[in-house]
Formats: structure tokens, C-alpha cells, sequence
């Protein structure tokens, strides 16, 4: 089966034939006896990696294994923002990565990931609030990242529903914005990717739960044991989010990592009213508008860890409190739906993409509470490492052995969201 | 929100509490004699299990004591909670947990 080319043209031509010609987008595989690499885990990320392994590395014989439903985890989960407004070097480097494959991502995939710069703004609303963002600020435009400071008025402008009154609880000091961030359709980056890759002969095998690791005496990689049975690969790319640990313990592997509940929200859709990303770390909260109408909003992560896929209620309303303040026009808006996601969180806050101890296994993740936006650009680091069995040098640093060797990319402290 | 039994207080309110991560991570008794890999495993390695869970939490806006909960993470219910220094409920005896 070719793959059906998405233009205008053919939006037409079956329009006009009552929508009837669409082929499905990618085949339901089922696993063969023994692939050249597997993936495990079935969202953006892993997606990801197998496309740029057969579009860039020419490995075409692999499958992407996931144990529930494609995009069903953290990607179908988080909040759609997408920025690179990282502090250090290392983390600049690659969010910044990831920010330019967005910019192409809907051509590369002929799918429309609706990646939309429209801005992401970041209030500060202390004096310790006002002196990161112009640290951060200072520190992205010298590595070549856009960033810039707003006095309030500037930032009301940019952001007309903006409560910059100084009679509020935490009044807007100002902000910091990056006008290349935004949002995509964190739906259609999992199809794009899905469907791409399965153009090139991935296979997609969904309800394939990983049920051990099996390895030779050597103790590499031997043959993967799944709830559909054993499949023979000598490399395995481990892209589990929150539950990494849980796989990677099946091969003996421990990981800095803790696993926690990360929840968002949904109000009822509305015309088009916000026309930007705004977030604030110190009251917490972020929204923005998806283009169906619904206000979609970010809260904290829950306080304790958790694989539930859900949290408490009074997180939620925290971040509600800190919305109708900072957006009266907000306040009598209902919420449609809240749900949780499990975040992997690392103790820097910086990701880990890197080989195990373990020859022939490979780990993205530690991803915390913002691995949406590096969707791309992580993959494509994470499958170069898998394909030449050496990190690329953006994901050079972001090794499980910094730990050890005490070379943290501590965005913990540095990070614009607070933890 | 959850509901948690402090040892001391009785039943409360989640919003009463901080949670303090994986229990029973003992500081080594000879910092000194440690090398990389065993400091890294002691500050940065947890278990994170997905399912029986010891942890600590804090009544910080009750009576401030740290005390030790088990809780299941697949569903986030309490097995038990006990005082610090008790040993685990349900763990096999001088097995470290």
C-alpha cells in the first residue's frame, strides 16, 4: 500500500467524491519474530525516533512497540506549548533543535502538525521573578535564541485579556517573550510521525506490552519478551515517559527518575479570544487557546509519585485561582475536562537521552514536565544514537553518568517553569 | 485529594502534607569510603516502583513530624503509615526497602 499524498488538490477531489476515497493512514501491524531495533513506547517521541531511523539511518526493518494506543500517553496529554527558552547551553542547544525541526515539521511529514509560532509569553511577578527572566533572556540571545523583555504595557499589548492592575494578589512585572514558540496539534504529531513512518516500513504495534528484557552472555540486548510474544532484536530504544523505570528495571537498569502526576485542563470552546501562550511560574499556571475554542490549561504536578494517570483536585484549582486573576474576563467560563498524565522527572530537570550500561539498550526520557516541545529534535538525537551506538553531539550531555560524574544541566534552578 | 493517616494527628487532608520522597535511604556510614557510583546511587537513584511504595511524607501544617507511608502508586491508595524508625509493615525482615 502507497501512502496517500495530503494536498489541496486531493482534499478536493474527495471532497467532491463524498469523502469516500481516504485510505486508512498507516497499517495495524502485527509483530514479526525478530526486528533490526524496536522502540518501545508509542508516542511522539518514540514515533519520532523510528521515522528519522528509516527516513536518515536506513533502517527500515524495525518496529515501534506500544502497550496501549499511539499518542495515548504524555503526547495526547500535555498542554501543546512549545518553546526553547532554556537557560544553559546544553538545554539551549537542544530545545532550540527541536524548535527549528517544528518550523518544517508539517512539510517533512506531509501531515499539518497546525504548528503555530504564536508566541509564548512568561510573566514575572517579583523582583526574583524579573531577574531570572532577564538572565534567561541575556542568556538565550547569546546562544542565538529569541527572547525578549516586556514592560507590562507591553506585555497587555501583546496580550490584550492581561490584568496588569497593581491591586491583584502577585501584580505583572513584566515578561519575558519568545516569539518563536507556540503550539501544535499534539494529536497530528504522533499520526504525522506514525503515518511517515510506516510509509518507509515501520511496523506499529499497538497492545504489545514489554514483559522482559532478555540478554545474551555477554549481557546485550537479545530478544524482547511482549504480551504478544517474543520478538529477536539486538537494539532496543527505550521512549517510555513515565514509565521508563518500569522498563528499563526489566534489564537491571536504575535510573535517576520519579514518576509523577501532571495534570491539565480544558475549558468549553469559545471564539477566537487569546491570541498567545502566557505562563507563570511563580502562581502557576499556563494557557493558551487550541484552535477548536478551548482554553487549554496547565497546572502543577501532583505532590507524590504516582503511575494513576490522575490527580487532585486542589491543584487544578490553584491554577484556576491564578487564571481568573490574571484574565478576569475568564471567571464564569466552565471546564470540560481535566485529566493526568506521569512525568518522568529527573533531579536537574534536564532529560536523559543516552546509551545504558546495558549494550544494545537506549533510553529518552526524564523529559519531567516539557517533553512535548523537543518531540523532534529529541527523536532525531535519540535515533542517531540508536543507529550509531554514540549520542549526536547536541545529546552528548544529557548522559545517565552525569549524575555521577556531577555534570548536571541544572535547569532545576534555572528552568522557566517552577517544579 | 487524598486522604492520609499521620501516625501522630490521625486522618487529614493531602493539602496538610509534603511529600519527602522514597523511605528507608539510609545516609552511608562511612561517607568518606564512598566512591562516584555509590554517592550518585544514594543522592539520584530512586526505585520509583510502580506499585508497593514506602515513602516519606511530613505533617508540615499539622504537628511538622516526618513519618513513613505504603502506598500502592497504581492506585494511590494506603496500605499503612508508621511512625519513622518503625520498620516497613509487610517488608520481609532486615530486607532493606
Amino acid at each position: 500500500m502507497s501512502t496517500q499524498k495530503f494536498s489541496a488538490l486531493a482534499l478536493i477531489r474527495r471532497g467532491l467524491s463524498g469523502h469516500l476515497g481516504w485510505q486508512k493512514q498507516w497499517r495495524k501491524s502485527a509483530p514479526k519474530a525478530a526486528y533490526d531495533a524496536v522502540i518501545v513506547g508509542g508516542g511522539g517521541h518514540g514515533l519520532g525516533a523510528a521515522y528519522y531511523l528509516a527516513k536518515e539511518h536506513g533502517l527500515t526493518n524495525i518496529a515501534v512497540l506500544e502497550k496501549g494506543w499511539i499518542g495515548g500517553g504524555n503526547t495526547g496529554r500535555n498542554t501543546t506549548i512549545i518553546r526553547s527558552n532554556y537557560l544553559f547551553n546544553e538545554s539551549a542547544a537542544l530545545y532550540d533543535h527541536s524548535l527549528k525541526m517544528w518550523g518544517s515539521l508539517s512539510q517533512v511529514l506531509n501531515y499539518n502538525v497546525m504548528f503555530s509560532p504564536r508566541g509564548v509569553m512568561m510573566l514575572a511577578h517579583t523582583v526574583h521573578d524579573i531577574q531570572v527572566a532577564k538572565r534567561h533572556v541575556h542568556a538565550n540571545r547569546c546562544n542565538g535564541v529569541d527572547n525578549e523583555w516586556l514592560e507590562p504595557e507591553e506585555a497587555k499589548a501583546f496580550c490584550p485579556l492581561l490584568n496588569i492592575s497593581d491591586d491583584i494578589r502577585y501584580p505583572v512585572l513584566g515578561a519575558a517573550l519568545q516569539r518563536r514558540g507556540g503550539t501544535a496539534r499534539h494529536d497530528a504529531v504522533a499520526w504525522g510521525y506514525a503515518r511517515a513512518a510506516d510509509a518507509l516500513g515501520v511496523d506499529i504495534i499497538e497492545n504489545c506490552e514489554v514483559t522482559a528484557i532478555t540478554r545474551d552472555a555477554g549481557g546485550a540486548v537479545q530478544a524482547l519478551e511482549t504480551s504478544r510474544g517474543t520478538i529477536r532484536t539486538r537494539k532496543v530504544g527505550v521512549s517510555a515517559a513515565g514509565n521508563t523505570s518500569v522498563v528499563l528495571a526489566l534489564a537491571g537498569v536504575k535510573l535517576p527518575l520519579e514518576s509523577y502526576p501532571l495534570q491539565a485542563l480544558v475549558s468549553e470552546p469559545v471564539k477566537p479570544i487569546f491570541p498567545c501562550v502566557v505562563m507563570s511560574n511563580t502562581i502557576h499556571a499556563y494557557v493558551s487557546q487550541s484552535d477548536k475554542g478551548e482554553l487549554v490549561i496547565g497546572a502543577g504536578t501532583d505532590a507524590y509519585t504516582s503511575y494513576t494517570q490522575r490527580g487532585a483536585l486542589h491543584i487544578n484549582t490553584h491554577t484556576l485561582d491564578a487564571i481568573c486573576e490574571l484574565f478576569p474576563n475568564f471567571r464564569r467560563m466552565r471546564m470540560l475536562r481535566n485529566w493526568g498524565g506521569i512525568v518522568d522527572v529527573t533531579p536537574d530537570r534536564s532529560p536523559i537521552i543516552a546509551k545504558t550500561p546495558v549494550p544494545g539498550l537506549y533510553v529518552n526520557c526524564g523529559w519531567g514536565t516539557g517533553g512535548f516541545k523537543a518531540t523532534p529534535g529529541a527523536a532525531h538525537v535519540f535515533a542517531w544514537t540508536i543507529a550509531r551506538d554514540e549520542p549526536h553531539p547536541i545529546n552528548a550531555p544529557f548522559t545517565i553518568e552525569r549524575f555521577r560524574d556531577g555534570f548536571l544541566i541544572d535547569e532545576a534552578a534555572a528552568a522557566a517553569v517552577a517544579h | 485529594m487524598l486522604l492520609i493517616v499521620c501516625p501522630y494527628c490521625g486522618k487529614r487532608p493531602e493539602v496538610e502534607f509534603t511529600y519527602g520522597g522514597q523511605a528507608h535511604l539510609v545516609r552511608p556510614a562511612k561517607p568518606a569510603e564512598l566512591d562516584d557510583q555509590a554517592w550518585a546511587e544514594f543522592l539520584y537513584m530512586r526505585a520509583n516502583t510502580k506499585g508497593i511504595y514506602a515513602e516519606r511524607w511530613r505533617h508540615a501544617r499539622g504537628c511538622g513530624r516526618f513519618f513513613n507511608a505504603v502506598r500502592d502508586t497504581t492506585t494511590d491508595h494506603f496500605i499503612a503509615t508508621y511512625k519513622s524508625g518503625e520498620p516497613q509493615p509487610g517488608a520481609a525482615a532486615g530486607r532493606p526497602s
